[in-house]
């Protein structure tokens, strides 16, 4: 691996508002990062910047070991797509993809001949001759990316790409786009602030809050090993419990006692981060530690699975959401009302 | 990774400009200057010659002084100021009142209407005044009518008044047929499930919601007549206002001073009104969100007639003003004579040369047009659209604003002062057509480069982003998408440059000579010279030319739309 892309202490202030600081970031050739975040994190200004769209207040930006911080858009290399699409609506899609060719004082047979590729590439062979309001969303969208590969640039920039596409039509295009990049090997950065898109398609993900970088990770790191509370939050669903850490990995929430793999000093209250997977209500045998019980007060149905929440006296009262499928409350005869056994993976807990 | 360098303090990060960014910024220089030297240089003359004594030595306000000690030039003051009222007192509600029919009524043949009661703006403002004459003068049609009012004679304050509710009625009804089709129709869905009662939803929902627009409407009513100078010149007689005065002390006194005082004194009011209809555009711009539900009227049948009546009373005052000058223009010798005939439309057109006026006006109006529409589009595109120069914006943008708050009189005046000085390397441009076409220009351009604006920023704000990272400079993106794109607009453009150049008055009377005197001009000295037949016909030629125009324009438009926005047909088409 090498790397492609270095940002050094990037800052954006707007006024006095600082949109973005202190960013350090590399990434390398052929890479898939995300940077997701908050609207307001701060995320499209970084996109921006690099990009050459805005300027950083203070920072370096290094592309292929060249100094680009301070090039104007077009000295810099890479494609770019916009979550409006941005196609010129008066052009045909020929036109539309050839835009960046054009100019480049390409021979004609082979402009034809790179826009063929490439709207076989995105999967729309033949509607060179029609214009952009003929397209469905996905379809403008599939469009702008082969126009901003066209000119085969050495990075790819993807500003929410695929907010704009209904829920149906933002899956498909998801893994089209990842494995279009995987086979084309171009450096791509997408912004987004779907967690779920995040998790699906990057190599790496850079989670963002108030303009700066919380955590840089693969996506099951992000989400196994979230290194702050913001990131445990915002990426996946997860429990927040109130309790309190002894000496030799004693753990009270409530007036129960855990064990879990966290040592400590001195005696202090912390806040436990578990996911709902990672709390389990089978399988429990006769004996199993950490285990507690409590009564089902709301079901959520999420189709083949539920969100089940439980709040228990032995834990203080605090709600614990899990994951059930339909078919186990249907064969327990689960109900709001209902008790349920549950145990607490502590190999799985983070504290903060 | 990252700990291998310790900040480097960069100094500070301005991105390098790219050669096209140059051009870009070279051609907003271009456009700020040409603004500067035709809009900011003659007004600010306005303001010097107003603090210097006629040798040309600073004296202060001793102009004002003297202007206030003057009870002649303080009448006419006041008699500005309350015909000015008065005119906005009868003229808002009476346009309220048709543009609640048009907006909130079933009523039928609501395009006729709103047609008739445009047509106004394609003659010149005083073409109300000499239907009045015709009406009601010395030798009227209908004086009896106006003496059973107890008013005695139409030449005065009573014509000035009821001709300036006519030329300002189509303007105040564009501002509140705007105002009250920014309804939001879920809040009165919300009042009729609440069974609110009609009266009340009016006051509580239609009012509040239309009132930028009536205020708008209210400013821009007392400025129009403030400012206008047509009509208090063909129907005023000995009855002086400021716009009067001003040509007055200017062109028969050639006291520049004073002139340039009472100038002052007309900028006044429309900068007030430019500040407060600003403030409350922005206002309005986030009264009504993206996702409210355009109202549609439902049937009421006592109400639309109703409604029906009130428009067709108004369209009938209308038709009898523009009707009567078209008839008057064609009679043999009013009053005695009213069979038809061409005799003043071949005496004004050939014996008085008004034929070369008329195609001076052709001219003016065309230049205005093409011109006036490339630097207004040219001007907003980099405005709008490029990158960098960030400090030459604002100031382009103020610029560009400003004319709307300057009346046509004032801005000719400040042409007089600025153009004719002996010292200015532009002096050469005085009296000639094409200085003529740049002051029309700059008279018109506000609403001009609203449009334009308007047109560019319902553009994808990334268009330009999509081409610098595709390295195809910004003009070549302007010639073949966003130009293409913003036909339509140019051409309303263009019609909207030529439609006011035919009939303007206000600007150019100070800067034409014998060879470059236009139409709507030679309207004003047949008027004076007692014809006022041939005055009638000028104008109704004028009204005819603009009315063609227009008819040109859309179908030019039409066509346009039809070669080059193919593209906006949805799929299968």
């Amino acid at each position: 691996m090498t790397e492609y892309l270095r940002l050094q202490g990037v800052e954006k202030n707007f006024g006095a508002f600082r949109a973005l600081r202190d960013i350090h970031l590399t990434i390398e050739r052929g890479e898939f990062v995300c940077f997701l975040g908050p609207s307001g994190c701060g995320k499209t200004t970084l996109l921006r910047i690099i990009a050459g769209l805005e300027t950083q207040s203070a920072g370096t930006i290094r592309q292929a070991d060249r100094d680009i911080s301070r090039l104007p858009p077009a000295e810099r290399d890479y494609g770019i797509v916009f979550q409006s699409y941005a196609l010129f609506p008066n052009l045909s899609i020929f036109d539309n993809v050839a835009y960046g060719l054009v100019n480049r004082k390409t021979p004609r047979a082979q402009i034809v001949s790179r826009v063929d590729e490439l709207l076989k590439l995105v999967g729309l062979p033949g509607s060179g001759s029609k214009f952009p309001a003929q397209l469905s969303g996905g379809q403008q969208q599939r469009i702008a990316l082969a126009r901003a590969l066209a000119t085969s640039p050495g990075l790819l920039l993807l500003d929410e790409p695929l907010s704009a596409l209904d829920a149906l039509e933002r899956v498909r295009l998801r893994q089209e786009i990842r494995s279009l990049q995987r086979k084309l090997g171009v450096t791509t950065i997408m912004v987004t602030h779907d967690q779920e898109e995040a998790l699906s398609m990057a190599d790496r993900i850079v989670v963002m809050n108030h303009g700066a970088i919380e955590q840089v990770g693969t996506p099951r790191e992000v989400y196994r090993d979230p290194t702050s509370p913001f990131v445990a939050d915002f990426v996946g669903k997860i429990n927040v419990l109130d309790g309190r850490l002894h000496p030799g990995g004693n753990l009270h929430i409530g007036a129960s006692r855990f064990a879990c793999g966290q040592e400590t000093a001195a005696e202090r209250d912390v806040k436990i981060y578990l996911r709902p997977e990672d709390v389990l209500a089978r399988p429990i045998a006769p004996g199993d530690s950490n285990v507690f019980s409590g009564v089902i007060d709301k079901i959520e149905f999420l189709g083949s699975y539920c969100l089940v929440r439980v709040t228990s006296p032995e834990i203080g009262q605090q709600p614990v959401t899990v994951y059930l499928s339909l078919n186990y409350l249907a064969e327990q005869n689960l109900e709001i009302g209902s008790r349920l056994p549950l145990r607490l993976l502590p190999e799985r807990m983070r504290f903060f | 990774m990252s700990a291998v360098l310790p900040l480097s303090k960069a100094p500070s990060q301005v991105q390098h400009a790219h050669w096209t960014d140059r051009i870009a910024h070279a051609v907003l220089l271009l456009v700020t200057i040409a603004l500067f030297v035709f809009l900011a240089l003659p007004l600010f003359l306005i303001l010097i010659k107003a603090l210097q004594a006629p040798d040309g030595s600073f004296i202060g306000l001793a102009n004002f002084v003297s202007y206030l000690a003057s009870p002649s030039l303080l009448q006419s003051l006041w008699h500005s100021v309350w015909v000015s009222l008065l005119v906005t007192v009868i003229t808002v509600p009476l346009a309220f009142g048709f543009a609640y029919a048009m907006t909130r009524s079933c009523m039928p043949l609501k395009g006729l209407f709103r047609t008739i009661t445009l047509v106004p703006l394609l003659a010149p403002s005083l073409l109300s005044a000499i239907s009045l004459i015709y009406w009601f003068g010395n030798q009227g049609a209908a004086r009896g009518v106006l003496q059973a009012f107890g008013v005695d004679n139409i030449y005065g304050a009573p014509g000035v008044v009821i001709a300036e509710c006519f030329a300002v009625f189509p303007h105040a009804l564009m501002i509140l047929i705007t105002a009250l089709s920014l309804a939001d129709a879920r809040l009165y869905e919300a009042a009729t499930a609440l069974g609110t009662s009609n009266r009340r939803v009016f006051f509580t929902i239609t009012l509040p919601g239309a009132k930028y627009g009536l205020i708008s409407a209210t400013l821009v009513s007392f400025t129009l007549v403030m400012t206008d100078f047509g009509i208090p010149k063909v129907i005023g007689g000995n009855f002086n206002m400021l716009a009067t005065d001003v040509f007055k002390l200017v062109i028969g006194q050639q006291d520049f001073q004073r002139g340039a005082v009472v100038g002052l004194l007309l900028l006044t009011p429309a900068v007030v009104t430019f500040a407060v209809d600003w403030f409350v555009q922005r206002k309005q711009t986030a009264m009504l969100g993206a996702r409210a539900v355009p109202l549609r009227p439902k049937p009421s049948p006592r109400f639309d007639v109703a409604m029906t009546a009130y428009c067709i009373l108004i369209a009938a005052l209308m038709l009898a003003m523009i009707g009567m000058a078209v008839f008057a223009s064609f009679a043999s010798f009013w009053p005695y004579n009213l069979k038809p005939s061409l005799k003043h439309y071949t005496m004004g057109l050939v014996d008085a040369e008004v034929g070369d006026a008329f195609v001076n006006s052709l001219k003016l109006a065309a230049g205005t047009a093409l011109f006036g529409t490339a630097i207004v589009f040219v001007g907003a595109y980099m405005l709008e659209k490029t990158r960098g120069a960030a400090a030459l914006r604002p100031i382009v943008r103020l610029l560009a604003m400003l004319p709307m708050a300057v009346p046509g009189l004032v801005l000719g005046l400040g042409y007089i002062f600025f153009f004719n000085l002996p010292d200015n390397p532009l002096n050469g441009l005085y009296h000639t057509l094409t200085l003529m076409v740049l002051c029309t220009v700059v008279h018109f351009y506000t609403t001009g480069h609203l449009t334009a604006v308007t047109a560019l920023k319902a553009l994808d704000a990334e268009f330009e982003a999509v081409s610098a990272s595709l390295k195809v400079p910004f003009y070549k993106t302007f010639w073949r998408v966003t130009l293409p794109i913003c036909t339509p607009a140019l051409v309303d453009i263009a019609r909207y440059f030529f439609i006011n150049a035919m009939t303007t008055i206000s600007a150019v009377v100070f800067l034409y000579s014998p060879d470059t005197k236009i139409a709507a001009i030679a309207i004003l000295n047949l008027d004076e010279a007692g014809d006022t037949g041939p005055a009638a016909a000028c104008a109704v030629l004028i009204a005819a030319a603009s009315t063609v125009a227009t008819l040109l324009f859309m179908g030019f438009g039409r066509w346009i739309e039809r070669r080059t926005q193919a593209w906006r047909q949805p799929a299968g088409q």
